[in-house]
């Protein structure tokens, strides 16, 4: 078929510092086709969020996206491109929502006031259209009484329902793409069944894409149709949900995926890997993962491996991998 | 499990929170104004008998009364009615001597180590103050003491000049397990000890837990709204909703066939890692405020299975099966 919605090729974002360049986001690709949900795992630091903010081209100074880094929207480059082509896209084709929905929304600007606001930002409509939009996304979401929910402010509302009212927004324009940052990491259990269930409704009608960037691999088992794992700013391993979670390669994917407790035995220890995530500052050298992985030998030392392409598709970078998962397949 | 005495019994115990009505509000009632004093009762009636050795899990959604419950039995919180007991004793009526004992008994460690840990006290202080100060330990030994300590939660005696602030997230965690432990406490309250941290982390200090239990024959009680963590940890697990337990059972009986309905809701949209392409279906609603909760049982406007008794009668918790209790009228309905 065509090209994919979104292309990443060759990304790395670094944020300057006293100690030098961090490299928060180190030459990452991946790709996301027309409707499908890509989950992108990793642990605090790891440069999942980062990536999420450089697709929507939020990347402030001192943190720049390095050259020959590509992001192609329907492809279209968006690396490079005059900011206000870019606030064009943004809420348009390209959308965007937070763990934390209260700093999404002002709160002191009414629910309606900045509804109304996002859809006549990119479509030239009345304001009554453009309630009666607003009406009708908060509808689709699930919130009750929509009329009088408009005249409410966020604080007016529960944790649950705030970030529906962010996605409702976020899917105002029908995106091509939707980013999801931990967005129902705060919430209960039963709320997020709730919110998953809706955006994955709202997805499936839309036809939107969605990047759903999260530590939580259970959510990305039920949600997403492939996932890349992230490690100190590379992605280590991706592939579709089944391969990766089921046969990981990347000792590091192996090691997350046993840490969870529902693949251990009730009462016995967990597998845990050992030692603790490194800080971008002091990586050490060779691959990043080498002082906590089992396999790890002289050769992981040196440099980072090369992305090694397996059958299905799926890609890891390691000189060691969980290759006898692969041959079980 | 042991069947003897239990360590910690709860006896319907209740917290209720009350906001006082402030001068204005007074004045107004004097006239005649229908204002009354807002309470929330964050526990409800609560029984709960925990044997020693055992690890009871506490779950529900935010705001159904687990911390507070947590925080009830660590004794940081006086319950506004029923009683607790530790090794038989009423808790409140103790003499100062037997009170402190208790309390010193019974730990507390919290989510964020970073709001629960002094920043401006080093690591050898935050351990070392309190089994000084309560005889535990002579001031002299006290150096070797936190040593030990440290080295028990795996963390390095080398850095116990240091503060909290130059610790990871883990590490941190391991600070506020060590400080619990150094005070030689029989029962944990873990209130979301693990919740703030990346998987990894998570199981290194649930293997923490697991070890020390064998290790100190400790009580635990886990406080979690993370149903993965407490099924894995727990032998039994309590679940509440609005204050209220309403189910009580050995933990591979509740994962495997719940038997109230809001139990059977709240397991169905745990994400499972073995879970493809799922359709997340939803529970209808969200928790209602506690400041007025439903009448009847309190989850009746959620419930697919509710029918006329359920919003007049509060259900009580009954034993469906040795050792496995529930609170719904679907029970009687079915015997």
């Amino acid at each position: 078929m065509s090209h994919p919605v979104l292309e990443v090729k060759n990304l790395s974002v670094a944020f300057g510092s006293r100690e030098g360049a961090l490299v928060a986001v180190n030459d990452i690709s991946f790709h996301v086709d027309r409707g499908e949900v890509l989950g992108l795992v990793g642990e605090s630091g790891s440069g999942k969020s980062v990536t999420g903010l450089a697709i929507l081209g939020l990347i402030d100074a001192p943190g720049r996206i390095a050259a020959g880094s590509s992001i192609r929207l329907d492809g279209q480059e968006l690396v490079g491109m005059p900011e206000d082509e870019l606030r064009r896209l943004r809420g348009r084709k390209l959308a965007m929502i937070f763990q934390d929905p209260m700093t999404t929304l002002n709160p002191v600007l009414r629910i309606d006031t900045q509804m109304i606001e996002a859809v006549t930002a990119h479509e030239k409509v009345s304001e009554r259209a453009a309630r009666a939009r607003a009406r009708e996304a908060l509808q689709r979401v699930g919130i009750p009484s929509p009329d009088e929910r408009l005249l409410a402010y966020p604080h007016q509302f529960s944790g649950g329902m705030r970030q529906r009212v962010a996605i409702a927004i976020a899917l105002l324009h029908r995106p091509m793409l939707l980013v999801a940052d931990e967005p129902t990491t705060a919430l209960d259990v039963t709320i997020q069944a709730q919110i998953i269930s809706e955006v994955q409704d709202l997805a499936a009608q839309t036809g939107t894409a969605m990047i759903w960037v999260t530590h939580d691999l259970s959510v990305v088992a039920g949600l997403a149709d492939r996932v890349a794992v992230m490690y100190a700013g590379r992605v280590v391993e991706q592939g579709t949900v089944a391969d990766v979670l089921e046969r990981p390669l990347h000792p590091y994917a192996h090691g997350l995926i046993g840490s969870v407790p529902s693949r251990n035995r009730r009462g016995s220890p967990l597998a845990q890997i050992p030692g603790m995530t490194p800080s971008l500052g002091r990586l050490p050298p060779g691959c990043a993962f080498n002082p906590r992985c089992p396999r790890a030998t002289e050769i992981c030392r040196g440099q980072w491996p090369e992305a090694t392409i397996y059958p299905g598709g799926r890609t890891a970078r390691c000189y060691h991998p969980h290759i006898e998962n692969e041959a079980a397949a | 499990m042991t069947t003897s005495e239990p360590i910690v019994a709860l006896e319907e115990v209740s917290k209720r929170f009350v906001k006082p009505l402030d001068t204005a509000e007074k004045i107004g009632r004097i006239f005649g104004a229908n204002v009354k004093e807002e309470v929330v009762r964050a526990v409800d009636d609560v029984s709960l008998r925990i044997a020693e050795g055992e690890v009871v899990g506490l779950v529900g959604e935010s705001g159904c009364g687990k911390s507070t419950l947590g925080r009830v039995i660590a004794g940081t919180m006086n319950p506004s009615g029923g009683a607790v007991r530790y090794r038989g004793a009423i808790v409140e009526g103790m003499n100062a001597q037997d009170r402190r004992r208790a309390d010193l008994a019974i730990q507390m460690i919290f989510q964020d180590p970073m709001a629960s840990l002094n920043p401006r006290m080093r690591v050898s202080e935050i351990i070392g103050e309190a089994p000084v100060v309560h005889g535990l330990v002579a001031s002299r030994d006290a150096e070797t003491y936190v040593a030990e300590t440290m080295q028990r939660v795996g963390l390095d005696p080398s850095t116990r000049k240091r503060y909290p602030h130059q610790f990871s997230g883990g590490q941190r965690a391991r600070i506020g397990i060590a400080r619990a432990l150094a005070v030689k406490p029989e029962v944990l309250v873990c209130d979301e000890s693990t919740a703030a941290l990346d998987v990894s982390i998570q199981a290194q200090v649930i293997n923490l837990f697991m070890r020390l239990r064998e290790e100190l024959k400790l009580t635990y009680v886990f406080v979690s709204h993370d149903l993965g963590v407490v099924e894995h940890i727990s032998d039994r697990v309590a679940v509440m909703y609005l204050g209220r337990i309403v189910e009580l059972a050995p933990t591979d009986r509740l994962f495997s066939g719940p038997n109230h309905p809001y139990t059977q809701a709240l397991l169905a949209e745990v994400p499972r890692l073995e879970a493809r392409k799922k359709k997340f279906s939803a529970l209808k609603g969200e928790i209602p405020s506690p400041l007025s909760p439903p009448s009847g049982c309190h989850f009746h406007p959620r419930c697919p299975f509710a029918f006329e008794r359920c919003k007049v009668e509060r259900p009580a918790l009954k034993e469906i099966a040795p050792g496995w209790s529930s609170a719904c009228h679907l029970n009687d309905k079915a015997a």
